[in-house]
């Protein structure tokens, strides 16, 4: 054990960094693909619902890995082989915050759509009766109620996608399972360097846990 | 109505469906004018269509077929820009739907200075004479939650009021009220009554359409079976639903 973090310590560190770096890409844009299609699933608009259940569904439907390999390896394929284009290439970085972004997006998607729904109809159709425009209602007062009853179910999907990292190993990311799995094929100490991998997960995800039960706290008053 | 009032909400050949599972014809051609100030008392028993009616005039229930026409727009038209005509038609709900977010004062001032109707400042000047009009002005700061049936509703009233309508909309304001605190809400609504307001009035308060109605119509079924004052419709129904009607609620 003393061994591995003495030599490998500060590699396993910055795998650390790699990881938080991929979750990090892949919860911003997670976010933002969450609230668009989220916000298009509680719209009349019957085009923009049935767009969103079905992006939704699919991401839902497709395991992460194979998402990852898609993108990863499948679409420039596509692209430069099938289609006879040429050039287009990403870097597992690129092809992995779009897989996290995409797989979580889904999920926030579902997160968000449920919240919206949780808020009584009652006080969409009080601000729509005084002039308020619908989005203008959503955002002072649907989501600002929506949000409270959300936040433990995000801080949960936040959890789940920075351990989704772990998955885009396989496309040779160096995150921290992939170099982790280069640490045991050098030293042959798997326990020892599981057990620090674990734990380097461990205390990250109860930090953030502990940052998220502050933020509940603060948002009850 | 020979004398030269002007109508202020003009409803011909209303039609409204619901569909779900199966298809409900909630409305079945309505037709009604409401003039400026007059008040209008809606009643009848539950699922004739009452409070479809006030949802369609505030264009909350899309109209399935025929027009209204509040102060000349025709707001079954596309053209009609709703969001602005809402904004002179007030409405207060049953379960008060005050917005569970924000203070009292809050929930008054939202609207007018989102709208640009005025600045912070005399929004929450107007809002605070609102609230003295119903009594209330000592809960500006208070949190809908900490508030009372009676006294959430009477908030709601002031809510509406701060947007300065020309008509006001109740759909059923005392219904999910404990009984003592009905006194308090119809109060209020005498007294914008008497002050000219156009009203529209969902209730089961037949005590209130008497004393208040310049006109009630019983609905059932989706149609207007009849209309008339108070004495008439309350003193001499002609309709048999309508004699059936009120013996049970009187």
């Amino acid at each position: 054990m003393d061994m591995i973090l003495r030599s490998y310590g500060p590699l396993l560190l910055r795998a650390m960094g790699q990881t938080l770096l991929l979750a990090l890409y892949g919860l911003f844009f997670a976010c933002i693909i969450g609230l668009i299609v989220g916000m298009m699933s509680v719209l009349k608009n019957r085009v923009c619902r049935a767009v969103a259940l079905v992006f939704v569904n699919l991401i839902r439907g497709v395991p992460m890995i194979v998402l990852a390999y898609m993108i990863y390896f499948g679409v420039p394929y596509l692209w430069n082989n099938v289609l006879g284009r040429s050039g287009l290439t990403f870097t597992a970085l690129q092809a992995g915050s779009v897989c996290l972004a995409l797989n979580c997006g889904a999920y926030m998607a579902e997160i968000i759509r449920a919240g919206i729904e949780s808020v009584d109809v009652g006080q969409m159709e009080a601000g729509r009766s005084l002039g308020l425009p619908w989005w203008r209602t959503m955002q002072r007062i649907i989501l600002p109620q929506a949000i409270r009853t959300m936040i433990p179910s995000i801080i949960n999907q936040f959890i789940i996608t920075l351990k989704d990292t772990s998955i885009l190993s396989v496309i040779g990311f160096p995150e921290l399972v992939n170099t982790a799995k280069n640490v045991v094929s050098k030293t042959f100490m798997s326990f020892q360097t599981w057990a620090i991998v674990g734990a380097m997960y461990l205390i990250v995800i109860l930090l953030l846990q502990f940052a998220a039960k502050y933020l509940e706290r603060r948002l009850k008053q | 109505m020979s004398e030269e009032r002007k109508v202020k909400v003009r409803i011909c050949g209303l039609q409204k469906y619901f569909k779900t599972h199966t298809v409900l014809h909630v409305l079945n051609g309505i037709n009604l004018e409401i003039m400026e100030g007059e008040v209008v008392v809606i009643i009848g028993p539950s699922g004739s269509g009452k409070s479809t009616l006030l949802r369609c005039i505030n264009g909350l229930e899309e109209l399935s077929g025929g027009d209204i026409i509040i102060d000349g727009h025709n707001i079954s038209s596309k053209k009609v820009n709703m969001n602005k005509v809402r904004e002179s038609v007030g409405m207060v709900f049953q379960h008060f739907n005050l917005f569970n977010n924000m203070n009292v004062l809050r929930n008054l001032m939202l609207a007018p200075v989102d709208l640009k109707k005025a600045t912070k400042a005399e929004a929450e000047q107007n809002a605070m004479a609102m609230l003295e009009r119903v009594g209330l002005a000592d809960k500006a700061k208070a949190m809908p939650r900490q508030l009372s049936g009676g006294q959430k509703q009477r908030v709601a009233i002031a809510r509406a009021l701060c947007m300065k309508p020309d008509i006001m909309l109740f759909d059923e304001p005392t219904s999910a009220l404990d009984p003592e605190m009905v006194g308090e809400v119809l109060e209020v609504m005498k007294e914008l009554a008497r002050e000219g307001m156009t009203m529209a009035v969902v209730t089961h308060e037949m005590g209130f359409a008497r004393e208040v109605a310049d006109r009630v119509i019983f609905m059932d079924g989706g149609r207007i079976l009849e209309e008339g004052t108070p004495e008439q419709i309350f003193g001499n129904p002609q309709h048999q639903r309508t004699k059936d009607f009120l013996n049970k609620v009187l």
